[in-house]
């Protein structure tokens, strides 16, 4: 287990240096420096002296790969791509295009982000998975067929309607919740609410449809006949047995997740003013503020190989069967 | 000549994409084996429903799709100057719509504007009252008379929608006669489909059926635009998507070894990168790369089509990891079955084993993908475009319009039609597509046992 966690690791190197190059090779190369400059100074009228002392301020003064000017390691480390990239493995994440340090405001917006993506995601789970319980319970029948349609009906459409609507129904009309903003301590509660009904209500169609799936693939086997054929009740059979064979495929879909819910949702965080790492996202995508953007690029394929890790372990935890070699 | 064609690159993609449609359609007719699951999905009336729905907004988004630009009446030199106002052959049907602006906001079939206005009347005061709109419902003496005028186009308009619903019905049932589909729902359609056509047609003529927006464009004219840019994304993007998992997938399965690390590094590292983030990275360099390129462009037209087509890219270059990875799963089972082993040792090559033994074989794969696939896109799409990483702004589409009208649910009292109108239209696209898909995907899908 634990060689298999190291390998692992060692693997995911190679994938986020590929990461850092496709991001790297987008960024500089389809456009040099000096076309970003002028795009952040406004295309008309630019001096070249104004481009130069642009690129020497955010450091975009050096060669991209490969400084032949330098010497020794100097010819790999003095460049564009070494002085951006080589940070970014041990969190360092430089400094944005208005001066900030990256990593202290992704330290302090994580919070934030965290308070509505964990209870969205846990109270999601828990909800999808009984209604998609529940279907299967009373599967071909009315009941069903009514759950099957309203999930085909919640998940056609746009999550920006969701979004709008609770807004305009619950904060502008029913004046119940602050329409955006947030707070910290006990005093955000008001803040996350809404946010979460609405993460909630528009995550119910797809997830529930595709649990649904799943428990209807597992209680066609023949560990569940002979369950019934003990004499189980149907109840206990669904929680006992398919339910718990049905882990395997959940987890897969589900603990990848999990850590990406540290970057939050763009659109909710927008919507809300809740001043997260998505709504910082957004900012940045807005600003054009590159350094921003392909930090979060890096944090976010970081979690998800993390995700990806934590999913190969909980494997091991639901089914003894599953070794890791 | 009057007018010049003007084919942008999103219409030789559509029109290419149409043509390798038809050809597909034509071929599989010829092959028995090929056609049995499309007859299963013509069983199901939702399918049926949903695809006569699709249908009509394609023959929309495809008259969207012919562009041309108009001759101006004056000549430079003898020679034509063409204006600069890309059109297309749906702008001329419905020109009226076009044309007909307004001031600013008005209602869904209001005859005055959304806002007061002083006015100064004939005996030289000045009054304040909401001012008569310059088109919609301007046939109309007093404005009193209004509700009684729109019972009165409907009914006309829903009436004539209905003999021609019911000529259509009549036409068609004989041809219909031997096939074995869901006859009533489908004429039940098609009934409700016209009469709301002959309606709402009937409207439009002297009213705003769903209102005005800012600059007193009609939304519903916006609304039909917006179709074709939904449809361009959730097509368009499987030009990219599919050779791309095509073509890798089966490689990587099939040829393993090195061509299978890398591939799966590949595809590992773009599908590790969260996909909004990817997207928003390389639109935000395309807009570098056009903002500082404005000589490539004629119109502007031009230039938001090239960002649309840009976009379908990108979000095909984000979206071909997952079917790739589906594709070399099932290649790796396939290569171990006993027929290809046999083909093997006859000494068949490679490429042929692969055209002639795995892609048919993939196939339903693939298409169950396409068309579950369709129905994100065009809801995404919406999304990009509020993140700001999405179609042109200049470009009508559905993310544009919610975009803009989201900021007027602040007023008093609120502007609402553009944004239900935006999302109606775009339920009833994604509903229909999400219902054909699911038909594909019990049709094709071996995994599910069926009972006939």
């Amino acid at each position: 287990m634990i060689a298999y966690l190291i390998r692992r690791i060692l693997y995911a190197i190679p994938i986020l240096i590929g990461v850092n190059l496709f991001t790297f090779a987008l960024f500089f190369v389809v456009n040099t420096p000096d076309d970003m400059a002028r795009m952040q100074l406004g295309i008309k009228r630019v001096t070249p002296d104004a481009i130069e002392k642009w690129k020497q301020q955010h450091g975009y003064d050096k060669p991209l790969m490969l400084n032949r000017a330098a010497s020794g390691t100097g010819k790999i480390t003095d460049t564009i791509f070494w002085q951006k990239s080589a940070g970014m493995f041990v969190l360092e994440f430089g400094f944005s295009d208005d001066g900030r340090s990256i990593s202290r405001e992704i330290a302090t917006r994580m919070g934030p982000s965290l308070a509505i993506a964990l209870p969205t995601f846990m109270i999601g789970l828990v909800v999808y998975v009984s209604f998609a319980l529940m279907m299967t319970l009373f599967r071909a029948t009315v009941l069903d067929l009514a759950g099957v349609t309203l999930c085909v009906l919640l998940m056609s459409i746009s999550g920006l309607f969701y979004i709008i609507g609770g807004q305009f129904l619950v904060s502008k009309l029913w004046h119940l919740v602050p329409i955006s903003g947030y707070a910290g301590g006990a005093d955000s509660i008001r803040f996350v609410v809404l946010p979460i009904i609405i993460g909630l209500v528009g995550g119910v169609g797809s997830s529930s449809r595709w649990y649904r799936t799943i428990f209807l693939d597992e209680i066609g086997k023949d560990y569940v006949r002979t369950a019934r054929a003990k004499g189980l009740s149907e109840l206990r059979v669904l929680f006992r047995h398919v339910l718990k064979n049905a882990m395997i495929p959940i987890l897969t879909g589900v603990v990848v997740v999990i850590p990406l819910l540290f970057l939050g949702s763009l659109l909710t965080e927008s919507f809300f003013g809740i001043p997260g790492l998505g709504s910082y996202t957004i900012d940045a995508i807005n600003a054009q503020d590159f350094s921003v953007v392909r930090a979060m690029v890096f944090l976010g394929s970081l979690l998800y190989i993390v995700g990806l890790i934590l999913t190969d372990i909980s494997y091991t935890m639901v089914d003894p069967r599953v070794r890791l070699s | 000549m009057s007018f010049m064609p003007d084919i942008l690159w999103s219409d030789k993609l559509i029109f290419l994409l149409l043509a390798s449609l038809s050809a597909s359609a034509w071929y599989v007719r010829r092959h028995e084996h090929l056609l049995l699951p499309w007859r299963r999905v013509a069983h199901s009336a939702t399918a049926m429903v949903s695809l006569m729905v699709l249908s009509l907004f394609l023959l929309i988004g495809l008259l969207d799709s012919l562009h041309y630009r108009a001759a101006l009446p004056e000549k430079n030199n003898g020679e034509t100057v063409y204006s600069p106002d890309v059109l297309s052959v749906f702008d001329k049907l419905v020109t009226p719509l076009r044309t007909h602006t307004e001031k600013t906001y008005s209602a869904p079939l209001a005859v005055t504007l959304y806002a007061k206005e002083s006015t100064t009347d004939a005996q030289g005061n000045v009054v304040r009252d909401y001012p008569r709109l310059q088109y919609g419902g301007a046939h109309l003496a007093d404005e009193a008379s209004r509700d009684g005028d729109i019972a009165q186009r409907s009914l006309i308009g829903a009436a004539v929608g209905l003999i021609a619903g019911l000529l259509i019905v009549f036409a068609t049932k004989r041809w219909l006669q031997s096939r074995n589909w869901p006859k009533r729902p489908m004429f039940v359609a098609v009934l409700i489909i016209t009469i709301l056509i002959g309606a709402i047609a009937n409207l439009a003529s002297g009213y705003h059926v769903l209102g005005t927006d800012k600059v007193g464009q009609d939304v519903l004219y916006q609304s039909l635009k917006s179709i074709r840019t939904g449809l361009v994304i959730g097509t368009v993007t499987t030009l990219v998507t599919l050779p791309l998992a095509l073509f890798l997938g089966i490689a990587a399965g099939y040829l393993r070894g090195w061509v299978d690390d890398v591939i799966q590094y590949v595809y590992t590292v773009l599908s590790s990168i969260p996909s909004v983030l990817l997207i928003a990275a390389a639109v935000l360099m395309m807009q570098v790369t056009i903002d500082t390129h404005p000589e490539w462009f004629d119109t502007t037209a031009s230039r938001a089509d090239l960002r649309l087509v840009f976009l379908c890219l990108i979000l095909g270059v984000t979206s071909w990891t997952g079917l790739c990875r589906l594709l070399r799963g099932e290649t790796l089972k396939l290569r171990e079955m006993e027929y290809i082993q046999a083909a093997q040792s006859f000494g068949v090559s490679t490429l042929r084993i692969l055209t002639r033994h795995i892609v048919p074989n993939v196939m339903h794969i693939i298409l169950i993908a396409l068309v579950m696939d369709f129905s994100a896109l065009v809801l995404a799409e919406a999304v990009l475009s509020y993140v700001g990483v999405g179609v042109d702004p200049s470009m009508i589409s559905f993310g544009t319009m919610i975009n803009s009208a989201r900021l007027e649910m602040g007023r008093e009292p609120i502007v609402w039609w553009a944004l239900a109108a935006a999302f109606t239209f775009m339920l009833v696209l994604v509903l229909a597509a999400n219902l054909f898909a699911d038909a594909v995907r019990d049709a094709f899908d071996p995994r599910l046992n069926r009972s006939e």
